[in-house]
C-alpha cells in the first residue's frame, strides 16, 4: 500500500545559501500519529508547513525534491486543492475573529465557495464539535463568538474547524504548546480518538507527548532528518547518538 | 547614592513632569480657544431654519436688519451639497481604496506595489488647492461648467489615500496567523481576504473612512474650482452647487450676511468632532 504522504529528498530553504530542511526522506503511514522532535531551528515546523504548501506564500522559500499525497506529487498541484485535503493547526488557537462558534467550524466550506443546505450545516457542525468533544460545552452558545472560549476550547475549536473539510492528513504544529496542562490532556485524548479517521503528524517539543501519543517519531537535527522509527523504540534505544543526547536532555 | 544626590533627581523628574504638563496644556489652548470662540458667537444662531432654509439675500438681511430682526435664512443649501458631493466621493472612493490598500498590504514586496504606495504618499501630501485646480481642468473644462460631479470627483480624490492607508495598516497589524489559518483550510487568496481579513479589519477601516470623511468635510479650496456654490437648494449633480465650507467663505466676503459665519463654522466644527469622537469609540470598541 502506498503510505499517505511521503518526503522524498524534500528540501526548503529561506535563502539561497543556507537550506533549513535537507534532504528528508520519509513515509508517512496512514491512521498514525507521528510526532517529529528535535531543538528548535532544527527545520520541524518548516517541514510540516511544506506538507501544505505554506512556504508557498513567501516567494523567498523554495521547496525542492518531492513531497507525496497518495502518490501524487504535491509540489506540482494547485495548492488551494491541497491544503483542503491536508489540514493545519497552528500553534496558537486562531478562531476567526468575526465569525460566531457555528459559522468557524463551516469556515472551511465558506472559504472554498461550497455551500451546504440547512441540514447539511447543522450535522457537519455537530458531528465535527462531536469529534473534538467541544458540543456539549458550546451548544447552547453556537452563535457566540469563537474567541469567548477559552484557548483550550478555541483550540479545539480550530481541529473541529480543520475537520469539517474531511481532510487525508492533519498536520498539527506544536498545537498544545500555548496551553495549559488540563486543555493539553483533552487534546492528546482527542488525537488518539481522531487516527481513526485521519494521519496526524504533529511537531512538538515535549517529549512526554511524543511517548504518550506517537506511534512513529521522527528526530530531526539542523535541518537533517536524524532518525525516524518506532516511538518506544526511539525512546528505549534510540540508533544514533544524536537523538540519544536529546532524549536524555544533554542537548537542546 | 547618598541623600543629596537623590534629591537632585527627584527634583529634575519634578521639573521634567511641569515642563511636560506644560507643553501638553499649551497645545490644548489653541483647540478650547477656537472651540470656545465659535461657540459663544455661533451659538444663538443656531435654530431649525438654520438647518432648513437656503442662504438669504442680501435684500432679505437688510430688511430684517432695518426691522431689528435676526437675520434669516440659513445653510441648508451647503448642508445639501456637502452631504451630496461626500456620498458620491465616499461611494467610490470606499471601495476604491479598501481594494487598493488590500493590495498594498499583501504585496508590500512587489515593485509595483512599491511604486503605488509611493504615489499615495505623495497625492497624501497634494495641497488640496492644487486638487482642486486639477480636477478643474480634468472636469469643470471638458463638462463646461462647474459641478457637484467635479466637486466630488476633487474630494474622492482627496480622500483615496486616507482610506488606502488606514486600510493597509490595519490588515498589516492583523496576526499573519489568521490569514494562513484560512488559506490552510483551502481558500483561495481572494476569498481569506474577504472573508476572513477585510472582517477582521473592519473596525480599523471604519474608523479609517470617518476620518477621512471629516478631513474633507471642510476643504474649501478645492470646491471653489469645481463646485463653484450656489445660493438655493438643489439636487442635481451636473450643476454648481453648494457647500458648507464654500458658506463661510461667502458669508465673509459679504458685509450682510457675516453674522452667519459662526452658525455655519459652529456647524462643521461640531460634525467634525463628533465623527472623531465617534471613530475613536469604534476604534476602542473594536481593539477590545
Amino acid at each position: 500500500m502506498t503510505p499517505i504522504l511521503e518526503f522524498k529528498k524534500t528540501c526548503v530553504s529561506y535563502t539561497k545559501q543556507t537550506m533549513a530542511v535537507k534532504y528528508v526522506s520519509a513515509a508517512i503511514e496512514r491512521n498514525t500519529i507521528t510526532a517529529i522532535m528535535g531543538p528548535s531551528g532544527c527545520g520541524k515546523s518548516t517541514l510540516l508547513r511544506a506538507a501544505n504548501l505554506m512556504h508557498d506564500l513567501y516567494p523567498n522559500i523554495r521547496v525542492d525534491g518531492e513531497i507525496l499525497l497518495n502518490g501524487e506529487n504535491i509540489l506540482s498541484m494547485e495548492p488551494i486543492d491541497v491544503r483542503r485535503r491536508i489540514g493545519m493547526v497552528f500553534q496558537r488557537p486562531v478562531p476567526f475573529p468575526t465569525m460566531s462558534i457555528y459559522d468557524n467550524v463551516l469556515s472551511g466550506y465558506t472559504l472554498n465557495g461550497i455551500r451546504l443546505d440547512k441540514t447539511e450545516r447543522d450535522a457537519t457542525v455537530e458531528r465535527c464539535l462531536r469529534n473534538v468533544a467541544l458540543w456539549d460545552e458550546v451548544k447552547d452558545v453556537l452563535n457566540k463568538k469563537g474567541t469567548f472560549l477559552s484557548g483550550g476550547q478555541q483550540q479545539r475549536l480550530c481541529i473541529a474547524r480543520a475537520l469539517a473539510m474531511k481532510p487525508d492528513v492533519l498536520l498539527m504544529d506544536e498545537p498544545t504548546s500555548a496551553l495549559d496542562p488540563i486543555a493539553t490532556a483533552h487534546i492528546e485524548e482527542l488525537m488518539q480518538e481522531l487516527q481513526k479517521e485521519v494521519t496526524i503528524l504533529i511537531v512538538t517539543h515535549n517529549m512526554g507527548q511524543a511517548m504518550r501519543i506517537s506511534s512513529k517519531s521522527m528526530f530531526m537535527y539542523l535541518g537533517e532528518l536524524v532518525e525516524y522509527g518506532d516511538t518506544d523504540t526511539m525512546f528505549s534505544n534510540p540508533a544514533d547518538e544524536r537523538t540519544r543526547a536529546y532524549l536524555t536532555g544533554k542537548m537542546g | 547614592m547618598n541623600k543629596t544626590n537623590t534629591q537632585h533627581r527627584l527634583a529634575k523628574d519634578r521639573l521634567m513632569l511641569w515642563g511636560v504638563c506644560l507643553f501638553a496644556t499649551l497645545t490644548a489652548v489653541p483647540l478650547f480657544a477656537i472651540l470656545g470662540e465659535v461657540l459663544l458667537r455661533g451659538y444663538d444662531q443656531l435654530s431649525w431654519s438654520f438647518f432648513t432654509e437656503p442662504t438669504p439675500t442680501a435684500y432679505k438681511v437688510m430688511k430684517a436688519i432695518e426691522a431689528g430682526q435676526s437675520i434669516p435664512g440659513g445653510i441648508a443649501n451647503g448642508i445639501v451639497g456637502t452631504v451630496l458631493m461626500l456620498s458620491m466621493a465616499s461611494l467610490v472612493a470606499i471601495p476604491a481604496g479598501i481594494l487598493c490598500g488590500a493590495f498594498l498590504a499583501e504585496n508590500s514586496k512587489n515593485r509595483f506595489a512599491q511604486i503605488v504606495s509611493y504615489l499615495t504618499d505623495l497625492l497624501q501630501g497634494t495641497p488640496s488647492v492644487i486638487i482642486g485646480i486639477v480636477t478643474y481642468i480634468w472636469v469643470v473644462v471638458p463638462m463646461r461648467g462647474y459641478s457637484a460631479i467635479a466637486g466630488s470627483v476633487a474630494l474622492f480624490v482627496m480622500m483615496l489615500p486616507l482610506i488606502i492607508r488606514s486600510t493597509e495598516e490595519t490588515l498589516k497589524i492583523l496576526p499573519a496567523s489568521l490569514k494562513e489559518a484560512g488559506l490552510a483550510l483551502g481558500g483561495n487568496r481572494a476569498r481569506v481576504m474577504l472573508k476572513v481579513q477585510l472582517p477582521a479589519a473592519f473596525g480599523g477601516i471604519f474608523t479609517g473612512v470617518l476620518l477621512a470623511i471629516s478631513r474633507v468635510i471642510g476643504e474649501t479650496a478645492p470646491l471653489m474650482f469645481t463646485a463653484l456654490g450656489c445660493s438655493f437648494i438643489r439636487w442635481s449633480i451636473d450643476k454648481p452647487i453648494s457647500a458648507v465650507p464654500l458658506l463661510i467663505w461667502e458669508f465673509f466676503n459679504d458685509p450682510n450676511l457675516q453674522e452667519l459665519i459662526w452658525g455655519a463654522s459652529l456647524f462643521l466644527l461640531l460634525f467634525v468632532l463628533t465623527l472623531n469622537l465617534l471613530s475613536k469609540y469604534l476604534a476602542k470598541k473594536w481593539n477590545q
